[in-house]
Formats: structure tokens, sequence, C-alpha cells
């Protein structure tokens, strides 16, 4: 176990060994390591570097560490930049997973139901890897997510660098209970009035969180961007019909035309997408 | 318990509470919240050796071949043992012996032992254990149990464990009104918060002794002295701290194991479970298929119930028998039913064994009567409530199973008890940042979507053991030097029968410093901690003991003053005759001698149920009404239980304080039958054997509990007139909260735990 105080020496660290595994809040890895299912060679502890544990501004940008905790997210200043990533903040988990757990953990675990996932999708969100001999190269994070770009060995993420849109964004959550649990679906949904956009990310529902582009699109035609941004409740739902059809598609036809119905829990996915979309879209709006 | 004798609050403390009736707390409660009580986990030997278990991944396949020899080479390993090392009896089981120590030719569900690993280091016995190699032929695991009646026989036995077709009044009898329903419920996990642990430490006479946190000492011993083909008194078990039992602890799978490695290397062995192990170890409560069919009249009052009831018993019968009777017994409720025709099965499947759990049994047909009385209601168009108050049970009425209710049955005082509690307030008057909406405080919940439910359930649970069981316990008390110590095999496994003993004694020698010895097989028997047996018998028996030294201790008094044992009387370390005017000091009555006396509770016998399922096979009976008010996001299907109220039969309050956290804990218990907790296990294989994957109800999801009413009508039979209060609390919530979502969003709900897609407005589904 080596606890390196700067991003260039955690590299060099995992360069010496490279069997060495990074480990930041540990709330997955450790699990996995006490369970006896991973047995990492060594370790590389990232909770020393102070410079990924903050945030700061860049060109109309936050520029946020990968070490930043779920805890550190959820508070209000930082709410007041990035509304969305705070609420999948909060609601990832009880307390002591989020005082631990980071968003570059998430990032890094890209489980389907990491919260911070969909928020990152939506805003387009940049990733600013470090590798070996100080060099820096970015990745948006949905090619991460989506396995079109990997980090190569001995990398870290060391940034991650998101819009500030100033304007409403909304993060919801279902999970079958009122207690901390995993996300059945989550949808985060922001505004950006500079673009006339709405950007919307579906997570949970399956291995990456998807983005319903023409929903967004057609959604972001029928707002006046310029005057009172509402919506009629008919065009809030026919968004969230329109983001669940096409995160949930119906199963293709069958050969002799007969349509294909989904199973029960199926239709339970789309319609609780569907609701979680309209409501975001309403609560962003209002 | 802990290996230390659990010690009454100090001297000098003369405020505290003490006594029957008293919130006397419990001895552990500092050194549980200090962290310094011992638990298995936390148990030491010189010179240990750690324990491995290899658990089959296969629901159903035959064995092969088992070739142990890479992981005997190992470096650190001392000893495998597989089904071929076993001395005595090949199988065990709590009522039949049918469940291997050690997988032979066939392994019958996921998580069946198959081998056990000793080594210098637990990674190097978990390593050796994944080191064995077992060739495995893949056969179809039978999963649904109404495929088990076809199914060709998984195991010797045959695949149908029970079968009760109970039999009572007159088959042609009809009712103008019919109601039928289909139910099922999922399988619950005790889900104890401390892992199985233990350790083995091998004795010089050949014997062994287990160091467990065992429920059933006894049961416990015999089965393992059976196994290793020792006489019962070369092994004893010595019961350590019990971290949560909720169902029967410390499952065979793992102490058995442990005792044969330390008697095979000569060392100490120890094994502390991961929670995959744990999941995939013990028993699971009863996933039950149930086909209701209710008659009534247009008045409403019931005239026949004809139910199916199919248990689903996993690879061995464990107590599945037991669940069964319980099942078809209570398949009609707390209600006056004049014919009842209940037939009910537990079969054999290749999902995990299911067992005691708190309840088992009837919390599943109470789930499905209960919907059956919602759908009557409706159908009938009366209120849900009213209709039940209709038919509600009462002292004197007759049983489906023939048996009449002796016991108080205060059923209708209790249902008009919650009734008639007002009901909590929206909070539409609170600012809309501090609703907790179904989804909680973070989630999706929109106010305009939420739908607010009530629903009624009635629930009761048999007390102590059935069927001819002989339920008896012994307890001993000795005095000396002004400290009472009691000495009783019965475990503390959280319900409180440490305190309990504790107030008896003070209550009846005057006595405040009362301990509880640890318990081991040295003492004499007290059965196993379930069905409210130890508030009962070994309430009983410490009553009874302490009685005969109260006597030995007054006699010679009583002869000095010329008066009766009868006309004395102790309190406040003081003897004093009725009238005042003699007064003495226990401590000089005492004269420094030391009293024992050892007494036997034994309740009434009860008789097995015959062909037609008839026969008094039941001591006693609880009873409890619960309200549930639950908030439904019905476009979700979220749920949230906002409040539970509670009025429950208790015979007697023995520790107001104890009894309140008992229900408390039943209740939650109950929530998370009702809304989450659900073991998976597609095609056999047990799925997210975790805490995660398994949702045990927290802090948020726990309601507002409201404990209405406490019904004091004393049982004559039971000691101090008391009933145990744990289980049936568990046994209503999930029917009453199933209840008030039916309420809120109109659909018929149907299956426990309810899926989110059950409890979408009827409206949108």
């Amino acid at each position: 176990m080596t606890l390196p105080a700067t991003l260039d020496e955690a590299v060099a660290a995992l360069a010496a060994v490279p069997a060495a595994v990074p480990v930041a809040g540990g709330t997955d890895l450790m699990a996995s390591v006490n369970a006896g299912q991973l047995r990492p060679a060594a370790l590389v502890g990232l909770g020393r570097i102070s410079e990924i544990r903050g945030w700061q501004y860049q060109d109309g940008h936050g520029l946020l560490g990968a070490g930043l905790t779920h805890a550190r997210m959820g508070r209000p200043d930082f709410a007041a930049l990035i509304p969305a990533l705070a609420a999948a903040a909060r609601a990832a988990g009880p307390p002591q997973i989020r005082n631990a757990g980071t968003l570059g953990g998430n990032i890094a675990s890209a489980a389907p139901t990491g919260d911070s996932l969909p928020v990152l999708a939506a805003l387009e969100a940049v990733l600013i890897i470090a590798g070996p001999g100080g060099t820096r190269r970015e990745i948006p994070v949905s090619h991460l997510l989506a396995g079109m770009e990997m980090l190569a060995p001995g990398e870290l993420i060391g940034f991650v660098r998101v819009p500030l849109l100033h304007a409403p964004q909304v993060f919801l959550k279902a999970t079958g209970r009122t207690g901390p649990g995993r996300a059945t679906a989550s949808v985060a949904l922001v505004l950006d009035p500079a673009r006339r956009g709405v950007r919307c990310a579906v997570g949970a529902i399956a291995p990456m969180p998807l983005r319903p582009l023409e929903a967004e699109q057609w959604v972001a035609g029928l707002i006046d961007w310029d005057g009172e941004r509402g919506l009629v409740p008919e065009a809030l739902t026919a968004f969230g019909e329109y983001v669940a059809a096409a995160c949930v598609p119906d199963h293709p036809p069958a050969e002799d035309g007969t349509a294909q119905p989904l199973p029960p829990a199926v239709l339970h996915l789309r319609r609780t997408v569907a609701a979680l979309a309209r409501r975001a879209l309403g609560r962003a709006l209002s | 318990m802990s290996n230390e004798t659990v010690a009454a609050p100090a001297p000098g403390a003369e405020q505290l509470p003490h006594g029957i009736g008293s919130s006397l707390p419990s001895g552990e409660i500092r050194a549980k919240t200090e962290g310094t009580f011992p638990y298995a986990a936390d148990l030491w030997a010189e010179g240990l050796l750690w324990a491995a278990v290899l658990r089959s991944p296969h629901a159903h396949a035959r064995i092969v071949t088992i070739d142990i020899t890479q992981a005997q080479e190992m470096p650190g390993v001392r000893a495998v043992v597989t089904y071929e090392d076993v001395p005595g009896e090949p199988n065990h089981g709590r009522k039949t012996p049918d469940r291997p120590l050690f997988a032979s030719d066939v392994v019958r569900h996921h998580g069946e032992a198959i081998a056990a690993v000793a080594a210098d280091h637990p990674d190097t016995a978990r390593m050796a254990a994944a080191a064995i190699v077992v060739e495995y032929e893949l056969l179809d695991p039978v999963t649904d149990p109404e495929q088990s009646f076809e199914a060709a026989p998984l195991h010797p036995d045959g695949n149908l464990i029970r079968h009760i077709p109970l039999r009572h009044g007159d088959p042609e009898a009809a009712g103008e009104v019919v109601v039928e329903g289909l139910y099922r419920i999922g399988r619950q996990d005790p889900a104890p918060i401390g892992a199985e642990a233990g350790l083995a430490v091998p004795r010089p006479d050949g014997g062994v002794e287990l160091y467990i946190a065992s429920t059933d000492p006894h049961g416990d011993r015999d089965m393992a002295a059976a196994c290793y083909g020792l006489a019962p008194e070369r092994v004893k078990v010595v019961v350590t701290g019990v971290p949560g039992a909720s169902g029967d602890r410390e499952d065979a799978s793992f102490h058995l194991p442990l005792g044969l490695l330390a008697l095979r290397t000569g060392c100490p062995v120890k094994l502390t479970a991961t929670r995959e192990e744990s999941f995939l170890g013990h028993a699971h409560r009863h996933p039950t298929l149930l086909r209701y069919r209710h008659h009534a009249d247009a008045e409403g009052q019931l005239v026949k119930v004809e139910a199916q009831i199919l248990l689903d018993a996993g690879a061995y019968a464990d107590t599945s028998a037991d669940a069964l009777a319980a099942a078809v017994s209570f398949a009609c409720g707390p209600y006056v039913v004049p014919h009842a025709f209940i037939e009910g099965w537990a079969v054999r499947t290749n999902n995990p064994p299911s067992g005691h759990v708190r309840g088992e049994g009837a919390l599943q047909v109470c789930a499905a009567y209960e919907a059956q009385m919602d759908k009557l209601a409706k159908k009938l168009g009366v209120d849900p409530a009213d209709l039940r108050l209709r038919n509600a049970m009462a002292t004197g009425d007759i049983l489906p199973t023939g048996q009449t209710v002796t016991c108080p049955a205060p059923v209708a005082e209790l249902l008009a008890a919650v009734q008639d509690f007002p009901l909590p307030d929206l909070p539409k008057d609170t600012p809309q940042e501090d609703w907790l909406l179904p989804g909680g405080p973070e989630g999706a919940g929109e106010p305009a979507a939420v739908r607010r439910g009530v629903g009624y359930g009635l629930g009761m649970v048999q007390l102590l053991g059935a069927e001819g069981a002989d339920e008896v316990s012994t307890a001993t008390v000795k005095v000396h030097d002004g400290i009472a110590t009691v000495i009783c095999a019965a475990v503390e496994t959280g319900q409180g029968f440490t305190t309990l003993a504790r107030q008896i004694v003070q209550e009846t020698l005057g006595i405040d410093e009362v301990r509880v010895a640890p318990v081991d097989t040295d003492q004499p028997p007290a059965g196993p901690s379930c069905h409210g047996r130890h508030t009962w018998v070994s309430g009983g028996a410490v009553e009874r003991a302490a009685k005969m030294v109260r006597t030995q201790l007054l006699q010679p008094l009583a002869h000095k003053f010329g008066m009766s044992t009868e006309l004395l009387q102790i309190a406040d370390g003081k003897i004093t005759s009725y009238d005042g005017v003699l007064s003495t000091t226990v401590e000089e009555a005492m004269d420094g001698k030391e009293l024992w006396a050892t007494a036997q509770c034994r309740p009434h016998p009860t008789e097995p149920l015959d062909a037609d399922g008839q026969g008094d096979a039941f001591v006693g009976m609880a009873f409890c009404a619960v309200r549930a008010v639950v908030d439904v996001d019905i476009e979700i299907g979220s749920v949230r239980v906002v409040e539970i109220a509670v009025a429950q039969d208790v015979g007697r309050i023995l520790n107001p304080a104890q009894l309140r956290v008992r229900i408390e804990a039943g209740v939650t218990q109950g929530v998370g039958a009702a809304l989450t907790e659900n073991l998976r296990t597609p095609r056999g294989l047990v799925r997210h054997p975790d805490l995660t994957g398994y949702a045990l109800p927290t802090a948020l999801d726990a309601p507002e509990i409201r404990i209405v009413k406490l019904v004091e009508e004393r049982d004559v039979v039971a000691p101090f007139g008391a009933k145990a209060a744990s289980a049936v609390p568990v046994v209503t919530s999930p029917a009453a909260i199933a209840s008030a979502v039916r309420a809120a969003t109109g659909r018929p709900v149907n299956r426990l735990p309810i899926r989110p897609q059950a409890a979408v407005g009827a409206e949108l589904a």
C-alpha cells in the first residue's frame, strides 16, 4: 500500500507496480476484497492527494477533483453550482458510503446504478486523465462508460470538467423503498439556456446512462427560452413517454407482424422512466 | 449471554426499577452499546485453526468425484473432511434427520456443504476449500413447488414432507357471497445482523466443546453427538453472545463441520461466516402459494372457508411439518368459521431449505385470509373493519382444528382499539421540503401522485411448540451472600429472558442483585428459543424455583414466629410479618447459608392433528390487531408505511419497556416482509446474498409505531398470565400493510413482498 501525495506520484506508483490497484473511497473495491473476491497484489491509496479532493472554476466550467466525496458534493455550496450532481450525491447510499465514496470511484466502478453517472452524461462531462510522465488527456465521460475509450494501464481519472449552466437541473431516482437503496431507474435532466438545449440521461436501466436525443431536441424546440419556460402538462407527459419509449423500447414485432408485448416488469420500468422524466422536466421548468 | 456472569446493576443504585411489571433494563445493555459484549466471532483460543466450508454452486447436481488432494497438499492446511470422514450418523435435521452433514452423491440446493477445511489462516482455509475439485453432473432443479408432486423424488424420503387435509363441518355448506383469491408469499430471510460464527475446542477425553450462538443448545448438542458418533455427554455446547436471532441460529452446516475438524486435528478450530455464506447456510421463511375461497351470507357472516396451502420446504424437511400445522390450523385467522376445508402440503424442492423464522406458517396465511376479508368487504360493500368485527373470534369459539379457544381472545376489543385511534395528520400544514414521501428524502416523490391508504389486519400465532411437543424447561435458583443466581439453559437471544428471570427472582425473593449464569449443555435442557417458550416455561420454572427458595428461607422464621410462610412478606431486603409487628432482614435470615432449588415447568400436554387435521394441538395463542397507514406513489408504485397502530393481547405486562421494544421489532420485521425482503432464487440459485441486494428495513423505512392498547387479560394456564409478544406483530403487520396498499391503489395486491408494479394505481396499470 502506497499513499502518494500528488496525482503524478500516484501515476508513478502505478507504473512502478503494474499489478497495483488504485483505491479512493474503497466502498466498492474493499467490499470485494473483504469478501475474498479480489486480491490486489498492492494498493495505491488516493486519499492523500489534496489536489483532487476539491474543485475550481475554469473558463465557465467547474473542474471537479476525482477525489470529491459524495458528502462534499451534497453540500449547499456545491449544490448552488451543479444542482443535479449534488442531488445525485445526496441520494447515493447511506451517510457512511457518502462520506467515503468519491466521484472518480463512481465513474471508475461504472456500476449501472452509479448515481452520478446519468448526471455526468447529461452534463456531457469530460474526464481529465493523468498518465505517466505528467501527461494529461481528455475523454468524454460517455466514451469511457460506453467502452469506446478505455483507461490505459497506469492512468488515473484526475478531474471531471463539467459546464456551469446557471439553470435548473434535476436528478430523480426510483428505488422501491424509503431508505437508501440502489436505483431501479434514475433520470438526470439539465437545461442549457445558452445553447437552448435540454439534456437528459436515464440511469440504472442499462449498463450505461442512456440519452434520449430525439426527445431532448423535440422538447427543447417547444420551450419558449426567452419568456416563461413552462410547458403544458400534456407536453410534459408526452416528453416522459418519448423518453421512456426511447430508453425502454418495444420488442420488434414477430415475423408474422404481430406485436410482442413487453413483460409486466419491463412495462413498469417504462412507466417509471416516463414518470421520472415528466417530473424532472416539470421541476426544471417550474 | 456472555461468558461472564451477567451482572445486575451495581448496588447503591436503589432507585432502579425492579420486580415484575417494572422496566428493568437489560444487564447486557452497557456492554452491547460499548462494543465490549463478547459475541461468538470474538472468541479466541491458543493455537486455533480456521475453518472454511465448501458449498455447492449448483441447485441440483450429482457429485461424480470429490478430489481433495490439491487442497490437502497446500501449505498450512491441517485437515480436509468430506462425507467419508463423518464417524457417526451421516444425516441430521431438526425434526427429521434427512439432511447430510456433507453431500455425498447429490447436492440438493445452492449452498449445500460438501467439504470443510481447517488451516492455520482463514485465507488459506478459504483457498484450500476453493481448491477442492468436485466434478458435478448437473441435474434439472425442481424449483416450483407445484412441480414437486410430479417430479422424480429429490430425496430417498420422497418429495412430500407433510400433507394435512383439514376437514371441519359440512362440505356442502355454501354462502350467498363467494370470493376467491390466489396469493404468493416470498422468501424472507432471518438475516441476523451477526453472521454465524463459532469455535470448537477438542477435549482431552475425546469429546469436543462447541462455543456457538446456539438458540437450542441441547438440540444442537444431540445433533452434533450423533454425527460425531459420540455419547451426548462427550459433546458440550457453550452458548456465546447471540448477535440477533429471529429464527433458528447456528445453521448446522457451520458448527457440525467445526467440531469434526477439531476432533480430527486436535486443535481448536474457529469459523466466521461471510454474509454470503450466512445467507446460503441458514433456513428461510417458507415461500407459500395459497388459494382461498371464502363463503359468507348476505350480512357478511362467514359460512365456509376452503383453502389450499402449498409450502416450499426447500431441499430438506427441517421444521416444515410444524410450519404447515400452524398454516393449516390458523388458515381462517381469528374469525369464527363454522365450516372449513383446508388442505396443506409442504413439499421438497431444490430451493434453499426453509425452517423456523418467527411466525412461520401463520404469517403466510394471515396475508391471504386478510386479503380475502378485504375482497369480501368490497363485494358486500361494507367497511372492511366492520366486516372483521362481525366475524371476530372470542374465548370459547372453536378453531377449524376442533380445538376450543380457552385462553383470552380479545380480538374484537383489539380491533376496536386500533379502529378508534385517531389517524395520523396529513403533512399539508408543514413545509413541503419536510414531507417524507414514498421513495425517501432524496427520492422522486411527487405530492400530486401520492395516495394515502388505511388497512387492517388481525393475526394470531401459537404459543409454545404444538402437537404433543414436550415443552419442558428446568431452572435452578441459588441464593448466597445476598446475591441470587439463576441457572437455566434458556438462551438470551435478545428476547429479554435474562431480564425477565432477574425480575422474577427480585419479585419473589426481594433480592435486588440477581445474576443469570451463562448457558451450556451441562445444565438441564430448557428447549429452543422459539414460539415464546422461554417467557412461558423457562420463566415459569424460574418462578417455581425462586418460590422453593423462598419457602426454604422463610420456613425457620415462620416456625419461630409461629405463623405460616404465606403471612411473611419479603421486600427491599426485609422480611416482615403481615401485621408488620415482626421483622428481620433477609441477610439475617440467611445466616450465611446457601439456598438452592431446582424446578421444572411443563405446560399441559397437546395432541397431534389427526387424519382430518383435528386435535387440541396448541397450548396457547396470542392475538393482535394492526392498522396500517401507507402513502403510495401511484405512478412509480413506491410505498411508505406512515404509521402502524398495534393493539395486542399480552396477558400481563411483565416489563413495559422490553414489551414495547419487542413489538416495535416485530412490526419492523413485518414491514420488511411486506415491502422489501425477498431472497430471490431464480433456478434455485440464490441471487444477491448480501445486505445490498437483500433490503432490510432501515430507520427511514420503519414507520411510526403506535402501541394503542395492550390488553391485559391473564391467561390462567400461563405463568404470571403472560403471553409472549414477539411473533404476532410480525405475522399481522404485512397483512395490514397489503390491505392499506389495496385501499390506496384499488389494486388487488396478492403477493408479498409488494412489488412496485403491483402498487401502481388501478387507473394507471
